[in-house]
């Protein structure tokens, strides 16, 4: 049942040390960056050092960078759903008042 | 209660005995009984809520209940219905069970996971119901902000975290699935050669796996503010309310295609066993359900036409609303298709499926209705949207839980059921269903809100009609729990193949060995090839 190359490669244990210090400092500039008033930027600043250490833990704590072609179209499945909802969404919270259309 | 032919020849049921080979089963045919009996008191407990509802409609006073408590009753009623039973109706009963055997298998590919996913619904449930019994929740199924968050008196959190944990269970059964059908099938059984049930389930998992989650990010934001009062849909600390909408539609949309897609793919083997012919058009029907799983996640704007929504969002989700209805057609007329020139037999699994054609397509129609933004303006929130959703849920899920429940029931206990009765119950339930339901078409049109318990005069003869057919709707459920529970001991013994299906399921004895199979099975046909079936048939004379 299981696949031998999805299993086999295992990173070494500094690799991993590397990574949860690499998401500390990020936890870290997370916080640090709160405290300083960059306007509309806040928002982007946060949001980007997250996406930075989900895609960190994606590939090493979940093993994503020595798996198969079919998990890693999953996780781009995941990865479209999500832009789905971003973007749909969006086409409410961009878009209104556009029409002239009095309250919409 | 173990059948006379289970004890002839070991099988699942007669294989171990006691309360702890139950509860801790990791056999996907004994799950399948564990979640058929906990849908089945949930499903009662939601109906007598529905009851308690119908009666009070009878006069348009509102005397029977307050208007705080009929608040409530809507909301148990929903919330017991949708996530405790439609959701994990047919793929946590009829999939878990018949999945893994369709596909030649011995088991999913998670036993375990398989069982936690069954405590998680019966955790979930439990919490939910207690939270709603003893502090009660007014808020709609739909817990729209900023009612939920910021002036419900309810308990909102404890029923939402019920619904959050019983998410896992969906989820959990989704993933098991998805991969039990990439990685387990038997030797010949490729992608294309693959019952319709089984692309239904497939395209109902994704759909479990993708959407679920967002419906607990959802419940986690709706805790954080009505218990810390961060600002996410309260437009006084910079939120927005519809931006709940988005997110709970987003989820709950595709939620009704997790509900009526196992349906479907129900109705594809029934339709297919009871007109002795292959599905037509196989390849279209199988696309049509991952069509219908992906194109279901770009709709959900439409229940936002009048939410406070864009009116360009408005616009998009419309247009993308009416794409849903071209694998939906494409499954309807197949069916049909596959009716012509069929050897077509009358049993009560066929009388269901034929039942959910019908209605489905009367649900679906009504569908394109509200998706038109200028019709939705009339009928948002009134009876006409819940006797359009009604005709999907009920008239469709139900209806095909039902033609499966009755079609697979031989196979699951070895017993059949008595043929008459069941025939009986399919029509009094589509009678009694059509009675409930189609007055409040009307009654929608004619203006009638939903979720008051109070309304004018002139609306009572239609509400009265719709009580009645509760009330025959109610009898008609109430039929295939008794004749169910009496064929366990009085049913003939079910033969092997009792409708002459083609399928694995029917090739293993009833009810099944443990493994399913004695040995694996080699797949040599396509699905539904009654071409050689019937041709042997003749040869053998």
């Amino acid at each position: 049942m299981s696949d031998p190359q999805e299993n086999t490669h295992i990173d070494s244990v500094g690799t991993y040390v590397k990574i949860l210090l690499a998401l500390l400092v990020a936890t870290g500039v997370t916080t640090a960056v709160a405290r300083v008033d960059l306007g509309g930027f806040s928002v982007v600043v946060a949001l980007g050092i997250a996406s930075a250490k989900m895609v960190l833990v994606a590939l090493f704590f979940m093993h994503i960078r020595h798996s198969t072609k079919l998990t890693r179209l999953v996780v781009l499945g995941g990865l479209l759903w999500l832009a789905i909802l971003l973007l749909l969404t969006m086409t409410d919270f961009a878009s209104r008042g556009i029409l002239g259309v009095p309250g919409k | 209660m173990i059948t006379a032919a289970a004890q002839e020849r070991e099988n699942y049921l007669n294989a171990s005995h006691g309360l702890k080979s139950w509860f801790l089963t990791k056999d996907h045919k004994r799950i399948g009984l564990l979640y058929l009996a906990t849908i089945t008191l949930f499903f009662f407990i939601g109906g007598a809520f529905a009851t308690l509802i119908r009666v009070e409609l009878l006069t348009p006073q509102g005397n029977l209940v307050s208007s705080e408590t009929y608040n409530k009753l809507f909301t148990m009623h929903g919330v017991m219905m949708i996530f405790f039973f439609l959701i994990p109706s047919i793929p946590a009963v009829l999939g878990n069970f018949f999945l893994p055997i369709m596909i030649g298998a011995r088991d999913l590919a998670f036993p375990k996971l398989n069982l936690l996913s069954w405590y998680l619904l019966v955790v979930g449930g439990m919490f939910s119901l207690y939270a709603m019994l003893a502090g009660g929740v007014d808020t709609g199924w739909t817990f729209y902000t900023p009612y939920s968050t910021t002036y419900s008196n309810g308990y909102v959190i404890a029923t939402a975290l019920g619904i959050f944990i019983a998410g896992f269970s969906s989820i959990l059964t989704g993933l098991n699935f998805i991969v039990t059908i990439h990685r387990m099938r038997a030797p010949g059984m490729t992608w294309f050669r693959m019952p319709l049930f089984v692309w239904a389930h497939y395209a109902t998992s994704l759909i479990q796996v993708l959407g679920t989650p967002v419906l607990a990010v959802t419940i986690v934001l709706l805790f954080l503010e009505r218990v810390f009062h961060l600002g996410i849909f309260d437009p006084a600390r910079g939120g927005d309310p519809v931006l709940f909408q988005h997110l709970f539609w987003f989820y709950s949309h595709p939620a009704v295609y997790i509900m009526v897609l196992p349906a479907m793919g129900v109705v594809s083997e029934v339709i297919s066993t009871f007109s002795r012919k292959a599905i037509f058009g196989y390849g279209f029907v199988a696309f049509s359900s991952v069509s219908i799983a992906v194109l279901g996640f770009l709709v959900w704007g439409h229940h936002l036409f009048v939410s406070g929504q864009s009116l360009f969002a408005g616009m998009v989700f419309s247009f993308l609303s009416y794409f849903v209805a071209i694998p939906s057609a494409i499954k309807v007329f197949n069916w049909t298709a596959t009716l012509y020139k069929g050897s077509i037999s009358f049993q009560t699994p066929m009388l269901y499926a034929l039942g959910f054609i019908g209605l489905f397509t009367m649900g679906g129609l009504t569908g394109l209705f509200v998706a038109a933004l200028g019709i939705d303006m009339h009928v948002t929130d009134t009876y006409f949207v819940v006797a359009h959703f009604h005709y999907i849920m009920v008239g469709g899920a139900i209806m095909g839980y039902m033609s499966g429940l009755h079609y697979w029931w031989p196979k699951m206990t070895g017993r059949m059921y008595p043929e008459a009765w069941a025939r009986l119950s399919a029509l009094v339930i589509f009678l009694g269903f059509n009675l409930t339901f189609f007055p409040q078409f009307i009654l929608g049109y004619l203006g009638m809100p939903r979720r008051y318990h109070l309304y004018p005069p002139e609306f009572q003869v239609l509400n009265v009609l719709s009580t009645a057919g509760a009330s025959v709707l109610a009898v008609g459920y109430l039929m295939p729990m008794i004749y169910f529970i009496w064929s366990l001991r009085y049913g003939k013994v079910a033969p092997v193949n009792p409708w002459g299906a083609t399928g694995l399921e029917w090739k293993t004895s009833s009810p099944p060995p443990v493994h399913n199979f004695d040995e694996t099975p080699v797949v040599t046909h396509d699905a539904y090839d009654y071409a050689s079936l019937m041709a042997e048939e003749v040869e053998v004379g």
